[in-house]
Protein backbone atom coordinates (compact mmCIF):
# COMPACT_ATOMS: atom_id res chain seq x y z
CA UNK A 1 0.00 0.00 0.00
CA UNK A 2 1.68 2.95 -1.20
CA UNK A 3 0.94 6.57 0.76
CA UNK A 4 2.25 9.76 -0.55
CA UNK A 5 3.20 12.57 1.18
CA UNK A 6 0.14 14.65 -0.11
CA UNK A 7 -2.07 11.56 1.01
CA UNK A 8 0.05 12.25 4.76
CA UNK A 9 -0.33 16.00 4.29
CA UNK A 10 -4.28 15.85 4.07
CA UNK A 11 -4.92 12.97 6.48
CA UNK A 12 -2.34 15.84 8.77
CA UNK A 13 -4.74 17.99 7.95
CA UNK A 14 -7.83 16.70 9.01
CA UNK A 15 -5.79 15.34 11.92
CA UNK A 16 -4.88 18.86 13.11
CA UNK A 17 -1.54 17.95 12.87
CA UNK A 18 1.41 20.00 11.42
CA UNK A 19 4.54 18.18 10.26
CA UNK A 20 7.53 19.39 8.74
CA UNK A 21 8.80 17.40 5.28
CA UNK A 22 11.19 15.23 7.46
CA UNK A 23 8.21 13.57 9.24
CA UNK A 24 5.78 13.46 5.95
CA UNK A 25 8.50 11.49 4.70
CA UNK A 26 8.62 9.27 7.76
CA UNK A 27 5.16 8.97 8.03
CA UNK A 28 4.53 7.87 4.45
CA UNK A 29 6.70 5.07 5.08
CA UNK A 30 5.33 3.72 8.64
CA UNK A 31 1.61 4.06 7.50
CA UNK A 32 2.26 2.31 4.13
CA UNK A 33 4.13 -0.55 5.97
CA UNK A 34 1.32 -0.73 8.37
CA UNK A 35 -1.44 -0.79 6.05
CA UNK A 36 0.14 -2.92 3.78
CA UNK A 37 -0.10 -5.65 6.85
CA UNK A 38 -3.32 -4.33 7.35
CA UNK A 39 -4.43 -4.94 3.81
CA UNK A 40 -4.77 -8.86 4.62
CA UNK A 41 -7.96 -8.11 5.55
CA UNK A 42 -9.40 -5.82 3.54
CA UNK A 43 -9.27 -8.42 0.73
CA UNK A 44 -11.13 -11.28 2.92
CA UNK A 45 -14.37 -11.87 1.76
CA UNK A 46 -17.00 -10.74 4.50
CA UNK A 47 -19.82 -9.40 3.06
CA UNK A 48 -22.31 -11.95 5.06
CA UNK A 49 -20.49 -10.80 8.20
CA UNK A 50 -21.98 -8.32 10.75
CA UNK A 51 -19.51 -5.35 12.02
CA UNK A 52 -18.94 -5.47 15.63
CA UNK A 53 -18.49 -1.91 17.27
CA UNK A 54 -18.49 -3.15 20.69
CA UNK A 55 -17.90 -6.26 22.29
CA UNK A 56 -20.64 -6.23 25.08
CA UNK A 57 -24.20 -5.78 23.83
CA UNK A 58 -25.72 -3.21 26.12
CA UNK A 59 -29.03 -0.95 24.86
CA UNK A 60 -30.88 1.93 25.76
CA UNK A 61 -28.78 3.11 29.29
CA UNK A 62 -31.28 5.48 30.68
CA UNK A 63 -30.63 7.40 33.98
CA UNK A 64 -33.26 9.60 35.43
CA UNK A 65 -33.60 13.38 34.39
CA UNK A 66 -32.82 15.03 37.57
CA UNK A 67 -30.22 17.56 38.77
CA UNK A 68 -27.01 16.12 40.11
CA UNK A 69 -24.34 17.59 41.82
CA UNK A 70 -21.80 18.42 39.01
CA UNK A 71 -18.33 20.84 38.23
CA UNK A 72 -18.41 24.36 39.29
CA UNK A 73 -17.32 26.65 36.01
CA UNK A 74 -14.83 27.77 38.53
CA UNK A 75 -13.29 23.96 38.45
CA UNK A 76 -14.08 23.37 34.93
CA UNK A 77 -12.44 26.53 33.93
CA UNK A 78 -9.06 25.59 36.27
CA UNK A 79 -7.07 24.11 34.02
CA UNK A 80 -7.83 25.72 31.22
CA UNK A 81 -4.59 27.71 29.34
CA UNK A 82 -6.98 30.90 28.83
CA UNK A 83 -9.80 31.92 30.27
CA UNK A 84 -12.35 34.83 30.89
CA UNK A 85 -15.76 35.17 32.07
CA UNK A 86 -16.46 31.84 32.64
CA UNK A 87 -15.66 30.59 29.30
CA UNK A 88 -12.48 28.74 27.44
CA UNK A 89 -10.61 31.70 25.51
CA UNK A 90 -9.37 30.99 22.23
CA UNK A 91 -7.62 32.96 19.26
CA UNK A 92 -9.51 34.44 16.81
CA UNK A 93 -11.31 31.05 14.74
CA UNK A 94 -11.16 32.54 11.39
CA UNK A 95 -7.96 31.71 9.88
CA UNK A 96 -5.08 33.47 9.12
CA UNK A 97 -2.80 32.96 6.03
CA UNK A 98 0.18 32.20 7.06
CA UNK A 99 3.56 31.64 5.55
CA UNK A 100 4.29 27.93 4.08
CA UNK A 101 0.52 27.04 5.32
CA UNK B 1 8.86 -6.05 52.67
CA UNK B 2 8.90 -6.74 49.02
CA UNK B 3 7.87 -10.29 49.30
CA UNK B 4 4.57 -9.66 50.68
CA UNK B 5 1.07 -9.86 49.76
CA UNK B 6 -1.71 -6.87 49.73
CA UNK B 7 -3.55 -10.11 51.65
CA UNK B 8 -0.47 -10.73 54.54
CA UNK B 9 -0.59 -6.33 54.70
CA UNK B 10 -3.92 -5.78 55.35
CA UNK B 11 -4.04 -8.95 57.94
CA UNK B 12 -1.23 -7.66 59.78
CA UNK B 13 -1.92 -4.28 59.97
CA UNK B 14 -5.55 -5.75 61.29
CA UNK B 15 -4.02 -8.46 63.72
CA UNK B 16 -1.45 -5.46 65.33
CA UNK B 17 1.50 -6.97 63.76
CA UNK B 18 2.64 -3.80 61.99
CA UNK B 19 1.01 -0.22 61.66
CA UNK B 20 -0.07 1.35 57.85
CA UNK B 21 2.66 3.79 58.76
CA UNK B 22 4.78 1.32 59.16
CA UNK B 23 4.14 -0.27 55.82
CA UNK B 24 3.81 2.93 53.53
CA UNK B 25 7.30 4.31 54.97
CA UNK B 26 8.85 0.77 54.48
CA UNK B 27 7.64 1.07 50.58
CA UNK B 28 8.47 4.60 50.44
CA UNK B 29 12.02 3.57 51.27
CA UNK B 30 11.98 0.74 48.87
CA UNK B 31 11.19 3.33 46.33
CA UNK B 32 13.55 5.85 47.20
CA UNK B 33 16.34 2.88 47.55
CA UNK B 34 15.77 1.64 43.76
CA UNK B 35 13.57 3.51 42.07
CA UNK B 36 16.60 5.48 40.51
CA UNK B 37 17.38 2.25 38.43
CA UNK B 38 14.09 1.51 37.80
CA UNK B 39 12.07 4.59 37.11
CA UNK B 40 8.71 3.48 37.63
CA UNK B 41 7.34 6.26 39.00
CA UNK B 42 6.69 9.52 37.57
CA UNK B 43 5.07 10.99 40.63
CA UNK B 44 5.33 9.48 44.37
CA UNK B 45 2.48 10.38 46.97
CA UNK B 46 4.32 10.12 50.03
CA UNK B 47 3.07 12.99 51.94
CA UNK B 48 -0.76 11.70 51.11
CA UNK B 49 -0.15 8.02 51.85
CA UNK B 50 1.35 8.63 54.89
CA UNK B 51 -1.90 10.74 55.54
CA UNK B 52 -3.68 7.92 54.84
CA UNK B 53 -1.87 5.66 56.75
CA UNK B 54 -2.51 7.31 59.77
CA UNK B 55 -6.54 7.53 59.11
CA UNK B 56 -5.96 3.50 58.86
CA UNK B 57 -3.65 3.01 62.12
CA UNK B 58 -6.46 5.62 63.67
CA UNK B 59 -9.16 3.31 62.90
CA UNK B 60 -11.26 6.04 60.48
CA UNK B 61 -10.35 3.47 57.45
CA UNK B 62 -11.36 0.15 57.26
CA UNK B 63 -11.75 -2.70 54.58
CA UNK B 64 -10.28 -5.57 52.61
CA UNK B 65 -7.30 -3.56 51.80
CA UNK B 66 -7.00 -1.07 55.11
CA UNK B 67 -3.43 0.36 54.76
CA UNK B 68 -1.99 -1.76 51.52
CA UNK B 69 -0.07 0.79 48.96
CA UNK B 70 -1.44 0.23 45.35
CA UNK B 71 0.28 2.58 42.51
CA UNK B 72 -1.85 4.01 40.02
CA UNK B 73 -0.83 3.96 35.98
CA UNK B 74 -0.91 7.41 35.46
CA UNK B 75 -3.92 7.38 32.77
CA UNK B 76 -6.36 7.27 35.95
CA UNK B 77 -7.44 10.60 37.11
CA UNK B 78 -6.67 11.11 40.91
CA UNK B 79 -8.39 14.63 41.89
CA UNK B 80 -5.93 17.34 42.25
CA UNK B 81 -2.84 15.31 41.74
CA UNK B 82 -1.19 15.72 38.21
CA UNK B 83 -2.02 13.19 35.28
CA UNK B 84 0.00 13.17 32.43
CA UNK B 85 -1.08 9.99 30.99
CA UNK B 86 3.44 10.00 29.75
CA UNK B 87 2.50 12.83 27.43
CA UNK B 88 3.23 16.69 27.32
CA UNK B 89 0.32 17.87 25.74
CA UNK B 90 -1.29 16.92 29.38
CA UNK B 91 1.15 19.43 31.29
CA UNK B 92 0.42 20.49 34.32
CA UNK B 93 -3.45 19.47 34.38
CA UNK B 94 -4.76 18.57 37.39
CA UNK B 95 -7.81 16.17 37.35
CA UNK B 96 -11.13 17.81 39.13
CA UNK B 97 -12.16 14.43 39.66
CA UNK B 98 -11.29 10.70 40.90
CA UNK B 99 -11.64 7.42 38.71
CA UNK B 100 -14.51 5.11 39.94
CA UNK B 101 -11.91 2.22 40.18
CA UNK B 102 -9.10 4.24 42.81
CA UNK B 103 -12.28 5.85 44.72
CA UNK B 104 -13.19 2.19 45.27
CA UNK B 105 -9.95 0.78 46.24
CA UNK B 106 -9.32 3.87 48.51
CA UNK B 107 -12.90 3.03 50.30
CA UNK B 108 -11.38 -0.32 50.52
CA UNK B 109 -8.31 0.91 52.75
CA UNK B 110 -6.28 0.59 49.33
CA UNK B 111 -3.59 3.81 49.87
CA UNK B 112 -2.18 5.18 46.40
CA UNK B 113 1.53 5.20 47.23
CA UNK B 114 2.36 7.05 43.53
CA UNK B 115 1.73 7.74 39.71
CA UNK B 116 3.57 5.26 37.34
CA UNK B 117 5.47 5.46 34.03
CA UNK B 118 3.40 4.11 30.80
CA UNK B 119 3.58 4.68 26.64
CA UNK B 120 2.05 8.14 25.85
CA UNK B 121 -2.11 7.50 26.00
CA UNK B 122 -1.16 4.00 26.39
CA UNK B 123 0.15 3.59 23.07
CA UNK B 124 2.82 0.88 22.83
CA UNK B 125 4.14 -2.34 24.45
CA UNK B 126 7.32 -1.45 26.05
CA UNK B 127 7.06 2.15 28.14
CA UNK B 128 9.59 3.55 25.89
CA UNK B 129 7.19 5.47 24.74
CA UNK B 130 6.63 7.75 27.18
CA UNK B 131 7.59 11.72 27.41
CA UNK B 132 8.98 11.09 30.24
CA UNK B 133 11.33 8.52 29.56
CA UNK B 134 11.62 4.39 29.39
CA UNK B 135 11.17 2.39 32.87
CA UNK B 136 13.39 -0.13 33.09
CA UNK B 137 12.41 -4.06 34.00
CA UNK B 138 13.58 -4.82 37.24
CA UNK B 139 14.33 -8.05 36.35
CA UNK B 140 17.34 -6.61 34.46
CA UNK B 141 17.46 -3.17 33.58
CA UNK B 142 18.92 -3.19 30.00
CA UNK B 143 15.53 -4.62 29.04
CA UNK B 144 12.09 -2.99 28.62
CA UNK B 145 9.35 -3.55 31.44
CA UNK B 146 6.41 -4.35 28.26
CA UNK B 147 4.15 -1.84 28.11
CA UNK B 148 1.93 0.06 28.14
CA UNK B 149 1.57 -0.24 31.65
CA UNK B 150 5.50 -1.12 32.35
CA UNK B 151 6.03 1.25 35.69
CA UNK B 152 2.66 -0.36 37.19
CA UNK B 153 4.16 -3.94 36.64
CA UNK B 154 7.53 -2.78 37.54
CA UNK B 155 6.82 -1.07 40.88
CA UNK B 156 5.07 -4.71 41.66
CA UNK B 157 8.18 -6.52 40.11
CA UNK B 158 10.60 -3.87 41.95
CA UNK B 159 8.01 -4.24 45.11
CA UNK B 160 7.93 -0.59 45.62
CA UNK B 161 4.20 -1.44 46.25
CA UNK B 162 2.50 -5.01 46.73
CA UNK B 163 -0.69 -4.41 43.76
CA UNK B 164 -1.05 -1.53 41.03
CA UNK B 165 -3.91 -0.71 38.72
CA UNK B 166 -2.93 -0.67 34.67
CA UNK B 167 -5.10 -0.65 31.93
CA UNK B 168 -5.31 -3.28 29.02
CA UNK B 169 -6.72 -2.21 25.27
CA UNK B 170 -4.53 -4.58 23.29
CA UNK B 171 -2.33 -6.33 26.26
CA UNK B 172 -1.01 -3.50 28.28
CA UNK B 173 -1.65 -5.32 31.61
CA UNK B 174 -0.77 -8.85 30.31
CA UNK B 175 1.79 -8.34 28.50
CA UNK B 176 3.99 -6.45 30.94
CA UNK B 177 3.32 -8.84 33.78
CA UNK B 178 4.84 -11.35 31.98
CA UNK B 179 7.83 -9.65 30.47
CA UNK B 180 7.90 -8.78 34.88
CA UNK B 181 7.25 -11.32 36.35
CA UNK B 182 4.10 -11.02 38.17
CA UNK B 183 0.15 -11.41 37.70
CA UNK B 184 -1.70 -9.04 35.62
CA UNK B 185 -5.20 -9.45 34.93
CA UNK B 186 -7.82 -8.02 32.23
CA UNK B 187 -11.58 -7.82 33.12
CA UNK B 188 -14.42 -8.35 31.54
CA UNK B 189 -14.90 -5.34 29.45
CA UNK B 190 -17.29 -3.43 31.78
CA UNK B 191 -16.85 -5.02 35.00
CA UNK B 192 -14.53 -2.35 36.16
CA UNK B 193 -15.96 1.32 35.37
CA UNK B 194 -13.71 3.43 32.87
CA UNK B 195 -15.14 6.91 33.90
CA UNK B 196 -11.73 8.57 35.49
CA UNK B 197 -9.66 6.48 32.70
CA UNK B 198 -8.07 8.81 29.92
CA UNK B 199 -9.47 7.38 26.89
CA UNK B 200 -7.40 5.22 24.53
CA UNK B 201 -9.68 2.64 22.14
CA UNK B 202 -13.21 3.05 24.42
CA UNK B 203 -14.68 -0.58 23.33
CA UNK B 204 -11.48 -1.81 23.91
CA UNK B 205 -10.00 -0.13 27.13
CA UNK B 206 -10.62 -1.59 30.42
CA UNK B 207 -8.52 -1.42 34.00
CA UNK B 208 -7.08 -4.19 35.91
CA UNK B 209 -4.98 -5.26 38.92
CA UNK B 210 -1.30 -5.99 39.15
CA UNK B 211 -0.03 -8.44 42.12
CA UNK B 212 2.28 -11.27 43.01
CA UNK B 213 -0.45 -13.79 43.44
CA UNK B 214 -3.67 -14.48 41.66
CA UNK B 215 -5.50 -13.96 45.22
CA UNK B 216 -4.60 -10.54 45.53
CA UNK B 217 -5.73 -9.64 42.14
CA UNK B 218 -8.83 -11.12 42.78
CA UNK B 219 -9.05 -9.39 46.08
CA UNK B 220 -8.05 -5.83 44.01
CA UNK B 221 -10.26 -6.84 41.31
CA UNK B 222 -13.64 -7.22 43.83
CA UNK B 223 -12.76 -4.22 45.83
CA UNK B 224 -13.54 -1.82 42.69
CA UNK B 225 -15.37 -4.11 40.29
CA UNK B 226 -19.05 -3.53 39.78
CA UNK B 227 -21.47 -0.77 38.32
CA UNK B 228 -21.05 2.38 38.14
CA UNK B 229 -23.86 4.57 36.75
CA UNK B 230 -20.93 7.27 35.89
CA UNK B 231 -19.72 4.84 32.67
CA UNK B 232 -22.70 3.93 30.31
CA UNK B 233 -20.93 0.56 29.14
CA UNK B 234 -20.88 -0.45 32.94
CA UNK B 235 -21.95 -4.08 33.25
CA UNK B 236 -25.36 -4.34 35.83
CA UNK B 237 -24.21 -8.37 36.38
CA UNK B 238 -23.61 -9.31 40.02
CA UNK B 239 -19.70 -9.55 40.51
CA UNK B 240 -20.37 -13.02 42.73
CA UNK B 241 -17.24 -14.09 44.62
CA UNK B 242 -14.02 -13.59 42.67
CA UNK B 243 -11.73 -13.95 46.08
CA UNK B 244 -13.91 -17.01 47.22
CA UNK B 245 -13.08 -18.77 44.13
CA UNK B 246 -9.36 -19.27 45.02
CA UNK B 247 -8.79 -23.00 46.26
CA UNK B 248 -12.02 -23.76 44.58
CA UNK B 249 -9.45 -26.08 42.19
CA UNK B 250 -9.76 -27.28 38.47
CA UNK B 251 -11.85 -30.15 39.21
CA UNK B 252 -14.09 -30.66 35.68
CA UNK B 253 -12.44 -27.58 34.14
CA UNK B 254 -11.62 -28.08 30.36
CA UNK B 255 -8.53 -26.79 29.22
CA UNK B 256 -8.04 -26.24 25.58
CA UNK B 257 -4.53 -24.57 23.71
CA UNK B 258 -4.92 -22.36 20.73
CA UNK B 259 -3.07 -23.25 18.38
CA UNK B 260 -2.74 -19.98 16.36
CA UNK B 261 -1.25 -18.69 19.58
CA UNK B 262 1.43 -21.46 19.85
CA UNK B 263 2.87 -21.78 16.81
CA UNK B 264 6.66 -20.14 14.98
CA UNK B 265 5.52 -16.88 16.58
CA UNK B 266 6.65 -17.77 20.21
CA UNK B 267 10.21 -17.95 21.32
CA UNK B 268 11.39 -21.25 21.81
CA UNK B 269 11.66 -20.89 25.34
CA UNK B 270 8.67 -19.36 25.89
CA UNK B 271 7.02 -22.05 24.02
CA UNK B 272 8.79 -24.83 26.15
CA UNK B 273 8.51 -22.97 29.48
CA UNK B 274 4.54 -22.66 28.48
CA UNK B 275 4.39 -26.47 27.75
CA UNK B 276 5.77 -27.77 31.07
CA UNK B 277 2.92 -25.32 32.54
CA UNK B 278 0.19 -26.72 31.16
CA UNK B 279 1.63 -30.54 31.92
CA UNK B 280 -0.71 -32.77 33.43
CA UNK B 281 -3.83 -30.87 32.73
CA UNK B 282 -4.69 -32.68 29.91
CA UNK B 283 -5.54 -29.53 28.01
CA UNK B 284 -7.20 -30.36 24.43
CA UNK B 285 -6.06 -27.92 21.17
CA UNK B 286 -8.05 -25.89 19.67
CA UNK B 287 -8.23 -23.25 16.44
CA UNK B 288 -9.57 -20.37 15.92
CA UNK B 289 -8.23 -19.35 12.07
CA UNK B 290 -9.98 -15.63 12.62
CA UNK B 291 -6.65 -14.96 14.97
CA UNK B 292 -4.12 -14.96 12.16
CA UNK B 293 -6.06 -11.60 11.57
CA UNK B 294 -6.86 -10.10 15.02
CA UNK B 295 -3.64 -7.95 15.43
CA UNK B 296 -4.08 -6.69 11.80
CA UNK B 297 -7.83 -5.41 13.00
CA UNK B 298 -7.08 -4.51 15.92
CA UNK B 299 -4.36 -1.86 14.43
CA UNK B 300 -7.09 -0.42 13.05
CA UNK B 301 -9.70 -0.62 15.54
CA UNK B 302 -7.44 0.67 18.22
CA UNK B 303 -6.41 4.03 16.36
CA UNK B 304 -9.69 4.65 14.69
CA UNK B 305 -11.06 5.17 18.38
CA UNK B 306 -7.80 6.87 19.40
CA UNK B 307 -8.05 9.43 16.37
CA UNK B 308 -11.37 9.99 17.63
CA UNK B 309 -10.58 10.24 21.77
CA UNK B 310 -7.37 12.32 21.34
CA UNK B 311 -9.09 15.06 19.29
CA UNK B 312 -10.20 16.30 22.71
CA UNK B 313 -6.40 17.40 23.08
CA UNK B 314 -6.56 21.02 21.38
CA UNK B 315 -4.99 23.33 23.37
CA UNK B 316 -8.59 24.67 24.45
CA UNK B 317 -9.42 23.45 27.46
CA UNK B 318 -6.83 21.80 29.45
CA UNK B 319 -2.66 20.81 29.33
CA UNK B 320 -0.58 22.81 27.01
CA UNK B 321 -1.36 25.22 24.30
CA UNK B 322 1.45 26.86 21.76
CA UNK B 323 -0.05 30.06 20.78
CA UNK B 324 -0.91 31.19 17.31
CA UNK B 325 -2.64 33.43 15.17
CA UNK B 326 -5.64 31.86 15.07
CA UNK B 327 -7.24 28.74 16.82
CA UNK B 328 -7.00 26.14 14.01
CA UNK B 329 -2.96 26.80 14.11
CA UNK B 330 -2.75 26.78 17.71
CA UNK B 331 -4.23 23.67 17.66
CA UNK B 332 -2.35 21.97 14.93
CA UNK B 333 0.84 23.32 16.68
CA UNK B 334 -0.18 22.34 20.26
CA UNK B 335 -0.83 18.75 18.78
CA UNK B 336 2.78 18.86 17.07
CA UNK B 337 4.31 19.96 20.05
CA UNK B 338 2.59 18.02 23.11
CA UNK B 339 2.31 14.04 20.86
CA UNK B 340 5.01 11.57 20.81
CA UNK B 341 5.84 9.70 17.61
CA UNK B 342 3.74 7.15 18.47
CA UNK B 343 1.22 8.93 19.26
CA UNK B 344 0.93 11.28 16.01
CA UNK B 345 1.62 7.71 14.08
CA UNK B 346 -1.57 6.18 15.96
CA UNK B 347 -3.61 9.20 15.42
CA UNK B 348 -2.64 9.20 11.51
CA UNK B 349 -3.47 5.94 10.91
CA UNK B 350 -7.03 6.19 12.77
CA UNK B 351 -7.85 9.01 10.73
CA UNK B 352 -6.80 7.65 7.29
CA UNK B 353 -8.82 4.15 8.09
CA UNK B 354 -11.77 6.46 9.06
CA UNK B 355 -11.45 8.51 5.76
CA UNK B 356 -13.87 9.00 3.15
CA UNK B 357 -12.81 5.98 0.70
CA UNK B 358 -11.28 3.62 2.87
CA UNK B 359 -13.70 3.38 6.10
CA UNK B 360 -14.75 0.39 4.71
CA UNK B 361 -12.07 -1.70 3.32
CA UNK B 362 -10.46 -0.83 6.78
CA UNK B 363 -12.43 -0.12 9.54
CA UNK B 364 -15.56 -1.69 8.27
CA UNK B 365 -13.73 -4.82 7.45
CA UNK B 366 -11.64 -4.88 10.81
CA UNK B 367 -15.00 -4.62 12.75
CA UNK B 368 -15.83 -7.90 10.95
CA UNK B 369 -12.69 -9.24 11.97
CA UNK B 370 -14.15 -8.59 15.38
CA UNK B 371 -17.05 -10.32 14.58
CA UNK B 372 -15.29 -13.54 13.55
CA UNK B 373 -12.69 -13.90 16.89
CA UNK B 374 -15.89 -13.57 19.68
CA UNK B 375 -17.45 -16.39 17.29
CA UNK B 376 -14.50 -18.15 17.14
CA UNK B 377 -14.11 -17.46 20.78
CA UNK B 378 -17.67 -18.43 21.49
CA UNK B 379 -17.39 -22.07 19.18
CA UNK B 380 -13.92 -23.05 21.89
CA UNK B 381 -15.73 -22.02 24.91
CA UNK B 382 -18.28 -24.90 23.66
CA UNK B 383 -15.68 -26.98 24.24
CA UNK B 384 -13.19 -25.78 26.82
CA UNK B 385 -14.16 -23.63 29.84
CA UNK B 386 -9.97 -21.89 29.78
CA UNK B 387 -8.24 -21.36 26.95
CA UNK B 388 -4.50 -21.31 27.48
CA UNK B 389 -1.47 -19.57 25.49
CA UNK B 390 1.92 -17.59 26.28
CA UNK B 391 1.14 -14.40 27.27
CA UNK B 392 4.21 -12.65 24.63
CA UNK B 393 5.70 -14.44 22.56
CA UNK B 394 8.98 -13.33 23.79
CA UNK B 395 10.53 -13.09 27.08
CA UNK B 396 11.90 -8.84 27.72
CA UNK B 397 13.70 -7.36 25.15
CA UNK B 398 16.25 -4.66 24.86
CA UNK B 399 16.04 -1.10 25.17
CA UNK B 400 16.13 0.03 22.12
CA UNK B 401 15.80 -3.29 20.25
CA UNK B 402 12.09 -2.57 18.53
CA UNK B 403 11.64 1.07 18.39
CA UNK B 404 12.46 1.88 14.78
CA UNK B 405 10.26 -0.95 13.62
CA UNK B 406 6.54 -0.50 14.49
CA UNK B 407 5.23 -3.84 13.17
CA UNK B 408 7.65 -5.59 15.45
CA UNK B 409 6.65 -3.20 18.22
CA UNK B 410 3.01 -4.51 17.79
CA UNK B 411 3.85 -7.99 17.40
CA UNK B 412 4.62 -8.35 21.25
CA UNK B 413 0.40 -8.26 21.56
CA UNK B 414 0.10 -11.22 19.27
CA UNK B 415 -1.54 -13.37 21.75
CA UNK B 416 -3.01 -10.92 24.34
CA UNK B 417 -5.28 -9.14 21.60
CA UNK B 418 -7.98 -11.69 20.48
CA UNK B 419 -9.72 -11.05 24.62
CA UNK B 420 -9.38 -7.20 23.80
CA UNK B 421 -11.61 -7.98 20.60
CA UNK B 422 -14.09 -9.91 22.29
CA UNK B 423 -14.04 -8.10 25.99
CA UNK B 424 -13.90 -11.41 27.58
CA UNK B 425 -11.15 -11.84 30.96
CA UNK B 426 -7.88 -13.33 30.77
CA UNK B 427 -5.20 -13.21 33.33
CA UNK B 428 -1.34 -13.84 33.10
CA UNK B 429 1.01 -15.75 35.53
CA UNK B 430 4.60 -16.44 35.74
CA UNK B 431 5.79 -20.03 34.36
CA UNK B 432 9.17 -20.08 34.71
CA UNK B 433 12.13 -18.09 33.30
CA UNK B 434 14.08 -18.03 30.08
CA UNK B 435 18.23 -19.27 29.96
CA UNK B 436 19.01 -15.71 30.60
CA UNK B 437 16.76 -15.47 33.67
CA UNK B 438 13.99 -12.99 32.52
CA UNK B 439 10.23 -14.06 33.16
CA UNK B 440 8.12 -15.82 31.24
CA UNK B 441 4.13 -15.73 31.66
CA UNK B 442 1.56 -17.77 30.57
CA UNK B 443 -1.74 -16.90 29.74
CA UNK B 444 -5.60 -17.68 30.78
CA UNK B 445 -9.06 -16.75 29.28
CA UNK B 446 -12.49 -17.26 30.24
CA UNK B 447 -15.65 -16.70 28.66
CA UNK B 448 -17.42 -12.95 29.37
CA UNK B 449 -18.15 -12.66 33.30
CA UNK B 450 -16.50 -16.07 34.37
CA UNK B 451 -13.75 -14.07 36.02
CA UNK B 452 -14.70 -16.64 39.21
CA UNK B 453 -13.58 -19.10 37.20
CA UNK B 454 -10.76 -17.43 35.49
CA UNK B 455 -9.28 -16.55 39.48
CA UNK B 456 -10.34 -20.42 40.42
CA UNK B 457 -8.17 -22.35 37.62
CA UNK B 458 -5.24 -19.27 37.77
CA UNK B 459 -4.61 -19.98 41.33
CA UNK B 460 -4.39 -23.63 41.11
CA UNK B 461 -2.06 -23.06 38.02
CA UNK B 462 0.19 -20.96 40.28
CA UNK B 463 0.34 -23.19 43.11
CA UNK B 464 1.59 -26.19 40.66
CA UNK B 465 4.02 -23.94 39.01
CA UNK B 466 5.12 -22.40 42.24
CA UNK B 467 6.98 -19.62 40.54
CA UNK B 468 9.81 -18.35 43.13
CA UNK B 469 12.17 -16.17 41.23
CA UNK B 470 12.76 -12.61 42.23
CA UNK B 471 14.22 -9.92 40.76
CA UNK B 472 18.29 -9.02 41.89
CA UNK B 473 17.27 -5.25 42.40
CA UNK B 474 14.66 -6.64 45.34
CA UNK B 475 17.63 -8.10 47.34
CA UNK B 476 15.67 -11.60 46.83
CA UNK B 477 18.09 -14.23 45.61
CA UNK B 478 19.83 -14.00 42.28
Amino acid sequence: MAITPDDVRHVAKLARLDFDEAEVARFAKDLGDILEHASKIAELDLADVEPTAHPIKLENVWRPDELRPSLTPEQALANAPAAEEQKFRVPRILEVEEVGE
Amino acid sequence: MSASTAAAIARSIREGQTTATEVVEAHLAEIERTDGDVRAFLEVLGGTALEQAKAVDAGEVTGPLAGVPIAIKDVLCMEGIATTCGSKILEGWRPPYTATAVRRLVEAGAIPIGKTNMDEFAMGSSTENSAFGPTLNPWSTGHVPGGSSGGSAAAVAAGHAPVSLGSDTGGSIRQPASLCGVVGMKPTYGRVSRYGLVAFASSLDQIGPFSHTVEDAAIVYAAMAGHDPMDSTSLPESVGDPVGAIGRGIEGIRFGVVTELAGDAIEPEVAAAFASAIEGLGAGEVSLPSFDHALSAYYLIAPAEASSNLARFDGVRYGLRIDAADTTAMMRRTREAGFGPEVKRRIMLGTYALSAGYYDAYYGQAQRVRTLVANDFGRAFEDFDILLSPTSPTTAFEIGERTADPLAMYLSDLCTIPANLAGIPAISIPAGVDSRGLPIGLQLMAPALEEERLFAAAAELETRIGFDAKPALTGGAE
